[in-house]
């Protein structure tokens, strides 16, 4: 009876405070409206006084001398064209966290997960067993100044138990150089195939397909210097090349005194109609390999000589009139084709010449059906040369069948800045077939990027 | 062989086509002022078209194509394109057009912004804590804008000053009349109650005295869910408190039809933006053919 007369007490009360809220509101509103009229007109013929004088002096300026560029008039009236300042104060630098984790579950056991004839090197691997904190990647960037603008990707990760935190991109970035080219120096994502340059939470899949994890170590960074060139074309062609220090796999030991790797690039794309769009390109990784490591910590083999790796890529995406939040379609396709030529040094202490040809490829879709909803298939592969009888037994060795394995996937955000997956894989690249599902998380707060396409 | 030279020459290189300042908009509206005020000397393209949600379109390679060229890039800024803006200016290696040089407009900063987030909290939604950037629905702002606009366009390309002088006092004096037209037109307007799709139309409600009781997203970004259309429902089902549920042509339909059965308000599709609906093709009839699915859906 006391919560009731409280309730109504309540609800009278509302009653009567909110006509005069609305009330109050309107008036605001009225007052806005006006103040808002008075402003305009007074700016209005602010503007056409300043629009006859610029004129003047543009017409004195070009009669005379060349117009000083310096000076903007722009900032001179009050109106900042910089984004991010407008007329709130923003914080610099922009600061973003990613938090991502997963309860992953496998038949057996991923401590002695193997891929026959591909050993795996740098972070490629399966996921720890049952739950875990993924990467917690920390986003730091801001411009320096008029010229030059910079990014750091610090993760915290979890490694064996040892939290450590890396620095996975550091990279400074011109922004005024002239020709439509731009440079890039620091630790960064290489820019060789379509997946490499994507962060973690970017994925459409929670791993990487097999051929990333088995020729780049899951993704190639290294330390270097990266030079792009935008041709000044109606169709979009981007080429590019990098000198890297070699020290990241699949290089290794920063060969050619710190010069160990470089690579090369080309990419195209355009539209086709409102709904669809495309990008294409072919890169070429070559690198120096000193004692490069791979395989297991018990069976770790190391490998020295050059490695060569050609990516070839394809990308479709389809949105009806390119309205991508309601509904869209992403193909997305990549072949790559590795040459190693060395020496392999294997666990047993034998030293063998190696020379072999090895192929990767994928296929997958993601579909958006409604917004927040995506469903994803993707397909992987892998296939090698047999290096010859001195390897039989050895992880070096292909299995008679190629190795494979397809993933379907899930996931739902409620906003972009939340997402949870649900994925399950059917893995015959393994030593022994493996069903692998699980749940994955990705969650980011501050600072968001925009993606690349 | 001299023919195919020449035939690869021109796909690639049609550098000598007779516009002398390219635009790159991000949206319709500025694209089309930008045509009326440059007449033949601009050529204009724009990154999203009246259909889409200029939220959330993709960094696609043939909008850094156009960037990489262009002299003046126009967007309404204050976040509205921070999902693919940003990119398509990394991508696209051109000094002239990077933000704060004369190459690069925000058009929400030149207005005065509604809707400014004291709280940026995203509990609240993706809300824009420089203010609400969907400005273009008060045609006051576009004549403000199209001000500043003649000004850079000037400054960029001197020879043609007078073009564009001219431009600007032509298109001035139309819609300068223009605005008292739609302002008689809409004088019955005042007062009427809303519920929007997305907060896409303050500034129009601002303009003709509306008033936004509520919207279709629970929060900004965050699509229309069951809970909360259930709630709207309660709310406002025949009590003839609200007169219309708008909508941009992107915006699904589903939620303001299943909204406008239950309670009997009319759902009104309203062009966001020029090419938004058959009649919208420029400017001026995009305002007359919001004026007109608005007096339509008055008198049923």
């Amino acid at each position: 009876m006391r919560i009731l007369s409280t309730g109504i007490l309540w609800a009278c009360l509302f009653c009567m405070i909110t006509p005069a809220l609305a009330q109050s509101e309107l008036d605001l509103l009225r007052a806005e409206l006006t103040q808002m009229r008075a402003e305009y007109e007074a700016r209005i013929t602010q503007l056409e006084k300043r629009l006859k004088t610029f004129e003047n002096k543009s017409v004195a300026a070009k009669q005379t001398a060349p117009p000083a560029a310096e000076t903007d008039p722009w900032q001179a009236a009050g109106d900042s064209g910089r984004p991010g300042t407008g007329n709130k104060p923003s914080f610099n630098p922009d600061i973003g966290v990613i938090f991502q984790g997963q309860a992953w579950n496998y038949d057996n056991d991923p401590d002695h997960y193997v891929i026959p004839g591909f050993p795996l090197g740098g972070e490629a691997g399966p996921l720890p067993e049952g739950l875990s904190l993924g990467e917690i990647e920390i986003d730091i960037s801001a411009n320096v100044d008029d010229k030059f603008t910079a990014w750091l990707t610090v993760p915290i990760v979890i490694e064996d138990g040892e939290t450590v935190v890396e620095v996975e991109e550091a990279w400074i970035e011109t922004l005024a150089l002239p020709a439509g080219l731009s440079l890039r120096v620091g630790r960064y994502f290489s820019n060789i195939g379509y997946l490499n340059d994507k962060h973690s939470h970017a994925w459409d899949f929670v791993d990487q397909p097999l051929s990333y994890q088995a020729f780049l170590g899951n993704q190639y960074i290294d330390d270097g210097a990266q030079l792009r060139w935008l041709a000044p074309t109606d169709m979009y062609l981007e080429l590019g090349g990098e000198i890297n220090r070699g020290d990241r796999y699949p290089s290794a030991g920063a060969g050619s005194s710190g010069y160990g790797s470089y690579t090369l690039h080309a990419r195209s794309g355009g539209d086709i109609g409102f709904s669809h769009s495309w990008q294409a390109g072919l890169s070429y990784l070559q690198s120096d390999a000193i004692e490069r490591v791979s395989g297991g910590e018990d069976e770790a083999l190391l490998f020295t000589g050059q490695s060569e790796l050609m990516i070839a890529e394809l990308v479709w995406k389809w949105a009806p009139n390119g309205n991508n939040k309601q509904r869209n379609l992403k193909l997305q396709a990549e072949y790559l084709w590795r040459n190693e030529v060395g020496t392999y040094r294997l666990p047993d202490g034998r030293q063998l010449p190696y020379d072999s040809d090895q192929q990767g490829w994928y296929v997958q879709a993601v579909f958006q059906p409604i917004p927040r909803w995506r469903l994803g298939l993707r397909y992987d592969r892998l296939s090698s040369d047999e290096p010859g009888d001195a390897f039989r037994d050895t992880s070096l060795s292909p299995a008679a069948n190629d190795p494979w394995r397809y993933s379907l996937m899930a996931d739902w955000s409620n906003s972009e800045f939340s997402r949870l997956r649900l994925q399950y894989t059917n893995d015959q690249a393994g030593q022994e077939d493996d069903k692998q599902w699980g749940l994955q998380y990705i969650f980011s707060i501050g600072a968001h990027g925009a993606h690349s396409f | 062989m001299k023919n195919i030279i020449l035939v690869t020459a021109l796909l690639f290189f049609p550098l000598l086509s007779k516009a002398d300042l390219r635009v790159f908009a991000c949206e319709p509206e500025w694209a089309a002022l930008a045509d009326e005020l440059g007449t033949d000397r601009v050529k204009t393209s724009s990154a999203t078209n009246a259909l889409q949600d200029p939220h959330y379109i993709q960094a696609r390679p043939s909008l850094i194509a156009k960037v990489r060229r262009a002299d003046l890039v126009i967007c309404s800024g204050a976040q509205l394109e921070i999902g693919w803006l940003p990119m398509l200016l990394s991508k696209a290696n051109n000094p002239k057009v990077m933000p704060g040089r004369p190459g690069f407009l925000e058009t929400a900063l030149l207005v005065n912004r509604l809707d400014i987030a004291s709280n940026t909290d995203r509990s609240q939604g993706d809300v824009h804590p420089q203010g609400n950037p969907h400005i273009q629905t008060n045609p006051h702002n576009i004549l403000l804008v199209a001000g500043i606009m003649t000004e850079r366009m000037i400054q960029l390309d001197a020879d043609n000053a007078a073009t564009y002088q001219q431009g600007f006092d032509s298109f001035r004096k139309r819609w300068s009349a223009a605005i008292i037209n739609w302002q008689e037109r809409a004088s019955v307007l005042r007062g009427r109650k809303v519920i929007a799709h997305h907060k896409s139309w303050i500034y129009l409600e601002a303009w003709l005295g509306l008033e936004e009781v509520a919207t279709l997203e629970p929060v900004p970004g965050v699509p229309p869910s069951a809970g909360h259309l259930g709630n709207l429902i309660q709310n406002y089902a025949h009590n003839g408190v609200v007169d219309y549920i708008i909508r941009a042509p992107f915006q699904s339909k589903k939620p303001s039809m299943w909204l406008s059965e239950r309670t009997g308000i009319p759902a009104v599709m309203l062009p966001l933006t020029v090419g938004g609906s058959d009649k919208a093709s420029d400017l001026f009839s995009l305002f007359d053919d919001i004026l007109d699915r608005l007096l339509s859906a008055e008198q049923q």
